[in-house]
């Protein structure tokens, strides 16, 4: 499904380069749950951007879904993250001023889907949430908890392939965080390739594969190891 | 991403950020306000000014006697050396072209007139009967001076509006015999009160024939002749005619003046127009600093946005569909302001227009489709350069941030 090899991304700090990525391979088959963890700076996010187009590398080959990605348009960046790819935020970035239903339906309205479809999928993807009757709320009426099951929801809404969360528990107490990777590790079964990338080892020790990242470096990799 | 979606999702961003939505509107409204409301004046004024030429009548030629040597317009314009009268014969004579449609002598004296016991000095108009559809009249009551020969000195006339008050009163001044001068005349017309025009009042004169006036003042001189001439292009032949004409009629010399109404008009209908494009052009400044600040708002605004124009490119839009959602906030911008402004605009000069009812007020039609596209192009110019900010925004940069 992914496949990364000779991932660099330098960052110039002033007349500095910092080497965020440094030569990072890495093979993600399809359906894997897959946790990338290590201290801040280690480079995680930066890989996670990559692998979700947010972000070129400065050198290297990505290849997803067997196809090169990096040397895509804009608008075709924007159209691979808009199918294949789902996001879930540490900060949820729900636009404020629309209903939690309208949040849902931002990428099918981007994708210029028709409105009568727009608002069937994202009713029965909400009530999968269990978040029918919070439809018209807007995001400052809803939990943090509520929020982040919004942000799934908007994230899922398109049937990606791959769903991309970067500390999804990170802004949220203990329960609701467990709620909210139950409900990402049920799409993982239902077969979604999941990367999730976090702080926490016991979020992340509930992944199949675990990688630990220090200075761009990928340092353990579980499926290696094993 | 449909039109209607574009749509939707601007204005609900636009009523997100009332203060902000409603100060650029603001800018807007009063930039087109501006716009509509000054052109409306200069148009205005020269409706009025091109309207009191044109109540004078249209395609007028005005021969007067006597020829000033110097070219400018100052007062010996008109006392100029006479060696020849202009007669009725002259003015005759001046028939005989088809690019002369009508021609009416004038002389001008100044008579008591008397009814009964009351008396006034009045001004004495002697023309033809043509004088009153050249010059745009109409009458209020019986007929304007009968056609016929010139040189007939029929003892009629027509009495304007304020003579027949203060003369006759409530009674009935038609078929009265009236006393001007040593001779007496038969009231045949009252001239209607509107007929005004420059230089003379028709409410306060008595105009009886040509050759009454000249018997009257003991004099063969005319005044001036008017001449229409049958239409714009005719203007210059029928001067060429008249001025050829009088020469051969006086001896090969040219001793008349001749001075053409239209081209009066059209000086006055151009310096007009100038104006009215000049202030237009400084309320266009005020259209263009509106633009200024929509970019300027736009540009904070955007900085603002920043985590929600991540996400969107997170979930799939491209930096072209963050380029036509940001221009569409410009333009819709722009065209509610240009609307509000366009109203506030129409109501000012209707206002002037009811504080002022003898000034033609209304912005010209070239001034509003002006303001409005200018509005709209400004929203939009100023509206790209945020717009491509945001297109090219990190996406990283912006969600990275709370």
């Amino acid at each position: 499904m992914i496949f990364l090899e000779g991932i660099e991304r330098l960052f110039k700090v002033g007349d500095q380069q910092v080497h965020a990525l440094d030569n990072v391979t890495l093979d993600v088959p399809a359906g894997e749950y897959l946790s990338i963890m290590g201290p801040s700076g280690s480079g995680k996010s930066t890989l996670l951007n990559i692998l979700g187009l947010l972000d070129r590398p400065t050198a290297g080959r990505y290849l997803l879904n067997k196809k090169d990605v990096t040397s895509l348009t804009d608008d075709e960046q924007a159209r691979t993250r808009r199918e294949t790819i789902g996001f879930v935020f540490q900060f949820f970035h729900l636009v404020p001023r629309l209903t939690a239903k309208q949040n849902v339906e931002l990428p099918l309205v981007l994708a210029g889907t028709d409105p009568v479809e727009r608002s069937a999928r994202s009713e029965k993807i909400l009530q999968a949430m269990g978040l029918s009757d919070r439809a018209h709320h807007r995001p400052d009426q809803l939990s943090g908890g509520q929020r982040q099951r919004v942000a799934i929801a908007r994230a899922t809404i398109m049937e990606p392939k791959v769903l991309l969360a970067d500390e999804p528990t990170g802004n949220l107490d203990r329960s609701s965080g467990n709620e909210v990777i139950d409900i990402i590790e049920q799409l993982n079964q239902k077969g979604i390739t999941l990367i999730i990338v976090t702080h926490d080892p016991e979020i992340g020790s509930r992944a199949g594969r675990q990688i630990h990242m220090i200075d761009g470096k990928i340092e353990t990799d579980t499926a290696q190891s094993t | 991403m449909s039109l209607v979606d574009v749509l939707k999702f601007t204005l609900g961003s636009l009523q997100g950020h009332r203060l902000r939505t409603v100060l650029m509107l603001l800018a807007m409204a009063i930039g087109v306000a501006a716009v509509v409301i000054l052109t409306s004046l200069g148009e205005g004024a020269r409706r009025y000014v091109t309207g009191e030429f044109a109540s004078l009548g249209t395609h007028l030629i005005i021969v007067l006697p006597g020829k000033s040597e110097t070219t400018g317009g100052g007062p010996n314009m008109f006392i100029g050396d006479t060696p020849r009268d202009l007669t009725i014969d002259d003015s005759l004579a001046l028939t005989r072209t088809s690019t002369i449609r009508r021609m009416a002598p004038i002389s001008v004296g100044s008579a008591a007139v008397s009814w009964q016991e009351r008396e006034r000095e009045v001004p004495i108009l002697g023309s033809t009967s043509d004088l009153l559809d050249i010059r745009h009249w109409s009458m209020a009551q019986g007929k304007f001076l009968p056609p016929g020969d010139p040189g007939l000195a029929s003892p009629v006339c027509v009495i304007g509006a304020k003579v027949r008050n203060e003369l006759f009163g409530v009674q009935s001044a038609l078929g009265e015999w009236v006393r001007i001068g040593d001779r007496r005349f038969r009231v045949i017309g009252v001239m209607a009160t509107e007929g005004r025009s420059i230089g003379i009042d028709v409410q306060e004169v008595v105009i009886i024939p040509v050759a009454s006036a000249q018997m009257l003042f003991n004099s063969p001189s005319l005044f001036r002749i008017i001449i229409e001439a049958r239409n714009r292009e005719a203007i210059q032949p029928a001067i060429d005619f008249t001025r050829s004409t009088l020469r051969e009629r006086h001896q090969g010399e040219e001793d008349v003046t001749i001075i053409t109404q239209d081209a009066v008009l059209s000086t006055f209908d151009r310096i007009f127009n100038a104006l009215t494009l000049t202030v237009a052009g400084i309320a266009t400044i005020s259209l263009i600093v509106a633009g200024i600040l929509i970019m300027n708002v736009m540009l904070v605004a955007i900085t603002q946005r920043t985590a929600e124009i991540g996400l969107l490119k997170a979930i799939g839009a491209s930096g072209r569909q963050i380029l036509i959602l940001f221009l569409m906030e410009a333009a819709v911008l722009s065209l509610i302001g240009a609307i509000i402004g366009l109203v506030i605009g129409e109501t000012g000069s209707w206002f002037i227009g009811y504080l002022y009812p003898a000034l033609p007020v209304g912005p010209p039609v070239w001034a509003i489709v002006a303001a409005v596209s200018v509005a709209i192009i400004t929203g939009l110019l100023f509206g790209t350069l945020p717009a491509r900010h945001a297109a090219r925004l990190d996406p990283v940069q912006a969600l990275s941030r709370r």
